[in-house]
């Protein structure tokens, strides 16, 4: 049961499309029209369209996959499709990105980034510590500076630019 | 004409120029290094639209679109692995020219048809997309709503493999396009009561999650442990009996790949294909090919570039965009409020005609530059790949942050980054979800539009001649597998649609 799941996790696909498709009807069913509709077509019709859409869809694919039809995963200069996903690095990089989120509004940017920057380099496979600290560092105030200062972008500098 | 040489006045500033030979390096350098290709240079770098004005944005971008074309056939010679899909073809004769040590050679057959097929695609900008938007000012919400449609269609059915996942990718787009409140009573949809929803979700946080962190973590999924070792190579130059094999295959890409370019079909894949086949069927020694025939790198370059300005007629007076560049490019106009149709060649005459006059700017700038600068370039093969995709969930989280500096923005970039992860694993194209999203909001309104014209009849959205020929050729292209299949199995595996004589 296991294996034949694995062999088939493309009905995985199948399933989120499953629930965007309801999710997009249940919603669109519950905006009302009979008030502030200007036209013959309110809001409701595309997601109707686009909901149904989905569920078929969802179907489809699902009797693709079941007939043995397999999405073709996408190639590219530095990637070996040979060996087998690398789920560790995947989630050592969703850490890295998920403690820029946390930490931008607390620490600012210089810091939150260079957190992203050396964790996902570490992620990635890169071992020289020390260095990446430093690239992480001189990149993350670079952009700041040249962000905030120079295009008017802002960032929270946080504490640490509060310091100059 | 004079509008052209008003754009050469605005683009030869040197403040814009500057910002035009800033696109061109570092669409090369991106093109050339893995992993990153232009549409997803371009979206990386929306952020500085919030700091910049239009003109000099856009001159570095359309720097960035001919620069990464040019830089992804460095990778293709050198290392056998095209960076982007324009360069494909180019790998099949380029990189044997490259082991025979004729790399050189190729490089500069590579960049010379560049140069040409751009300039020559570029012209045929300035002669027919003032034409076009001219006569594009007439069309109404029925026809909008048709080409629109078309869009979806071909880039569902043209491109990919698989059209059940090409739909479904589209329909993720479309989905992603319907949050926020509706434009036109303001009910709010797939929000679920959050306010950070109800503006919607930023386009540029779409296109930085589908290109930047869903190729990235892709990739770091699959990374390639062990380095590929790029073949070593002097300065580009080419011999006279080069010049002779050359000169008519960079003359015939643009006319193969102007046309392919402004129709959405995918944008330079199926016409350097073409290309290759016309070259290889036209060329006097057949037996040189395969293993590095000069011929199936000029012809392919010059229609990649080509086709490239194609892509921008298309943008510019329809406000359509027919490959990922240039899906994103439109994102851009958007920020600034501009929006691309025909329109644009009145309201905002200035800014298309720097633009344009800052192509032929940036391609002379290319060719003078990178001519020389090709050793330099092929050193960047060797960047250590944990800091080039550190680097870019780095500037993908600048990126989404700046739009509003707020957090949500990255949660909901990491969630569309994951969605892109998946969509690489199993097989669903990129292309068409960045479509949908953008062209999505826009077609509901073109559609609504001219049902109410026509009081809610369903004959309103075909009561035109364009709108009945543009569903005709809708028609044509979702039976057309159909047909093939009743054909039987007589018919050659490649009947591609003939187009060749479109061009002006």
């Amino acid at each position: 049961m296991n294996a034949w799941l694995k062999e088939r996790s493309e009905l995985g696909v199948c399933a989120v499309l499953l629930v965007l498709g309801v999710l997009v009807l249940t919603d669109a069913l519950r905006i009302p029209t009979d008030f502030a509709q200007r036209g013959p077509v309110g809001p409701k019709a595309v997601p109707i369209v686009v909901g149904t859409l989905l569920l078929i869809v969802a179907v489809l694919l699902a009797r693709d996959v079941l007939r043995g039809g397999r999405g073709e995963a996408e190639g590219g200069e530095d990637i070996d499709l040979t060996a087998p996903a690398d789920l560790r690095t995947v989630l050592l990089l969703c850490g890295a990105f998920l403690a820029n989120a946390a930490l931008i509004g607390v620490v600012g940017f210089p810091i939150s980034g260079a957190v992203l920057f050396w964790g996902a380099a570490y992620a990635l496979g890169s071992r020289s510590l020390v260095r990446d600290a430093w690239i992480a560092a001189g990149l993350s105030i670079a952009t700041f500076l040249v962000f905030n200062n120079l295009l008017g972008v802002p960032l929270p500098g946080g504490p640490l630019m509060e310091v100059f | 004409m004079q509008q052209l040489l008003d754009g050469f006045a605005t683009a030869l500033t040197p403040t814009h120029l500057l910002f035009a030979a800033i696109g061109v390096l570092l669409g090369t350098a991106i093109g050339v290094l893995p992993g990153i290709g232009p549409a997803m240079a371009v979206a990386l770098l929306l952020p500085i639209t919030y700091g910049m004005e239009p003109t000099g944005a856009f001159i570095m971008f359309a720097g960035i679109y001919y620069g990464g074309m040019f830089g992804g056939s460095t990778t293709s010679i050198l290392l056998n692995t095209p960076g982007e899909s324009a360069a494909v073809v180019t790998a099949i004769e380029g990189n044997p020219m490259a082991r025979r040590g004729r790399g050189a050679q190729a490089l500069a057959a590579a960049a010379i048809g560049h140069f040409t097929g751009g300039i020559i695609g570029t012209l045929l900008i300035v002669l027919l997309a003032p034409f076009v938007a001219k006569h594009a000012v007439d069309i109404g919400a029925p026809d909008f709503f048709a080409i629109m449609v078309l869009a979806f269609i071909a880039v569902t059915s043209v491109l990919g493999s698989s059209r059940v996942r090409g739909v479904a990718s589209l329909l993720i787009g479309l989905t992603i396009g319907l949050v926020g409140l509706d434009e036109m009573t303001g009910q709010q949809r797939l929000t679920f009561g959050s306010l950070h929803l109800a503006d919607g979700i930023d386009v540029v946080v779409v296109a930085v999650a589908l290109f930047a962190v869903g190729e990235a973590l892709w990739v770091a999924a699959h990374l390639r442990r062990k380095a590929f070792s790029p073949i070593p190579v002097g300065r580009p130059w080419l011999s006279r009996a080069d010049l002779r094999r050359t000169w008519k295959p960079w003359l015939r890409g643009p006319v193969i790949g102007f046309p392919f370019g402004a129709i959405p079909a995918g944008g330079a894949e199926i016409p350097t294909f073409l290309s290759y086949v016309t070259e290889k069927r036209l060329s006097s020694n057949k037996d040189e090919w395969g293993k590095g025939a000069i011929e199936g790198v000029a012809g392919p370059e010059s229609t990649a570039s080509a086709s490239a300005a194609g892509t921008l007629v298309t943008m510019l007076t329809l406000g359509l965009p027919t490959t990922a560049t240039a899906a994103v490019m439109l994102a851009a106009f958007q920020q600034y409020g501009i929006q691309p149709g025909p329109l644009l060649f009145q309201r905002e005459s200035g800014l298309v005609w720097a633009l344009i006059a800052s192509l032929f700017i940036g391609l002379t700038l290319l060719l003078v530059l990178n001519l020389p600068l090709a050793p330099l370039w092929a050193k960047l093969l060797r960047i250590p790949r944990p800091y080039l995709y550190a680097g870019i969930l780095f500037f993908a989280s600048v990126g989404a942050y700046a739009v509003n500096a707020d957090v949500f923005d990255l949660l909901v970039m990491f969630v569309i980054g994951l969605l892109g992860l998946a969509m690489r694993r199993y097989g669903l194209p990129i292309l068409p979800a960045i479509i949908g999203v953008i062209l999505g909001p826009a077609a509901e309104q073109q559609m609504r539009r001219a049902l109410q014209l026509s009081d809610g009849s369903l004959t309103g959205l075909v009561n035109t001649p364009l709108s009945i020929a543009v569903y005709v050729v809708i028609l044509v292209i979702l039976f057309f597998p159909l047909v093939k299949r009743v054909a039987g199995r007589r018919t050659p595996p490649t009947p591609l649609p003939e187009r060749e004589k479109v061009d002006a």
